[in-house]
């Protein structure tokens, strides 16, 4: 032990690997969380954890320590397909201009009472 | 809580039973439940400053988090009932914490432990979880209204210590090799410590319906831990079991060292807040 620490460890711990070991990273989760009304999950951010069952508890001592949720769900970031940053351009300014697409484009007709 | 401005990122500290309520609550419980209560909070208290240690030292900074959360909700019991204790004896929750000498502890000596290597913390936790789960289930029916609000509120939280803990043993001792003999080097320094945790006393004799008898959760303790066991190709480690004590303030030489640091800046600087 090489810290000053006299509460921790005692020395007696297994020692350490002559070679360091190369480890693998754990893998990355996107995580979910649903607040206590109706909402959908929201995503909160992402964590590290060896395997699913670990994530979601990893999840609920990072995300849910202030009272912020009451479901989660956590999903390999891997399995996220994102659209292309790049490609802003021809997936999200195309409805610019399209006005007719809101409702509020739209005046009501006077028949209609009630809409 | 209104439902009306509920998001997603909502924040509450809800309504649960806090320390703060048990120490401004006018009680008055009689000396031998003190004494009881006194037991309990220590456990908690000492596990708790050794779990601290883990913070920033745990295999990945998520695991960080998750034993430091089980400290806290350690502290959060142990703060319940050393208040409640200390209505007993003329004494603050910070009196008792910072204030008594060794002798003057009840632990049990299973949770002075050293934290060892994560395995060792990890069989530490696998016995304190599975023993406090069972503790406080039976304490939330107990005769002394405030004892059992306590373990009411925690049992909830030791019911997760109880999964962490297990999650981890199995992960370790099906993992690799170098993981599994890590976890069965802690189990073996562990368990001397497990037979003192269900040691019934004269204390436990007068307090009767208030308290729980150790010895009764000794079967259910076992069942559980067999069958965690067998899921994880484990056996029970066959040691001796070691010198008790505890509870009637007779400490290892951790105890000590644990409480020099635990206390020094309460001791040099009395009385201060911050």
């Amino acid at each position: 032990m090489t810290g000053g620490s006299t509460t921790g460890d005692d020395g007696s711990a297994a020692p350490a690997p002559a070679a360091p070991e190369k480890r693998q990273p754990w893998p990355l989760w996107e995580v979910f969380v649903r607040s206590s009304r109706g909402l959908s999950h929201v995503h909160a951010g992402s964590l590290h954890a060896p395997d699913a069952e670990m994530a979601v508890r990893n999840a609920r001592d990072l995300y849910t320590r202030r009272n912020e949720g009451v479901s989660l769900w956590v999903v390999p970031a891997s399995s996220i397909i994102t659209s292309d940053p790049d490609a802003k351009g021809q997936f999200f300014e195309s409805p610019q201009g399209k006005d007719y697409r809101h409702a509020t484009y739209y005046t009501k007709s006077d028949g209609v009472k009630h809409l | 809580m209104s439902e009306s401005n509920a998001s997603a990122t909502r924040i509450t500290p809800g309504n649960a039973l806090r320390p703060e309520d048990i120490a401004a609550a006018d009680l008055r419980p009689s000396a031998d439940v003190a004494e009881y209560a006194l037991r309990l909070g220590d456990d908690s208290l000492i596990l708790s400053q050794r779990l601290g240690w883990w913070i920033s030292r745990a295999p990945e900074l998520e695991e960080d988090v998750a034993l430091g959360n089980i400290a806290l909700d350690l502290i959060g019991h142990a703060r319940s009932f050393l208040s409640y204790a200390g209505h007993g004896l003329d004494k603050t929750e910070d009196d008792l914490a910072y204030f008594r000498r060794e002798p003057e502890f009840r632990c049990a000596h299973l949770f002075v432990q050293p934290n060892g290597d994560f395995a060792r913390t990890i069989a530490r936790q696998l016995v304190v979880s599975h023993y406090q789960f069972e503790l406080y289930s039976r304490l939330m029916h107990s005769t002394d209204a405030t004892l059992a609000a306590i373990a009411a509120k925690a049992v909830k939280e030791v019911d997760y210590h109880r999964d962490h803990s297990s999650q981890w043993v199995l992960r370790l001792a099906l993992g690799t090799d170098e993981s599994r003999r890590r976890m069965i080097a802690g189990l073996k320094l562990t368990w001397p410590y497990v037979e003192e945790l269900f040691v019934d006393d004269q204390l436990i004799d007068t307090l009767g319906e208030a308290a729980v008898r150790p010895s009764t959760l000794r079967a259910p303790f076992d069942s559980l831990i067999s069958a965690l066991f067998a899921e994880a190709d484990l056996d029970i480690p066959a040691v001796p079991g070691a010198v008790g004590g505890g509870r009637a303030g007779k400490h290892s030489e951790h105890l000590g060292y644990l409480l020099a640091e635990m206390q020094v800046l309460a001791r040099e600087h009395p009385g201060a807040t911050w």
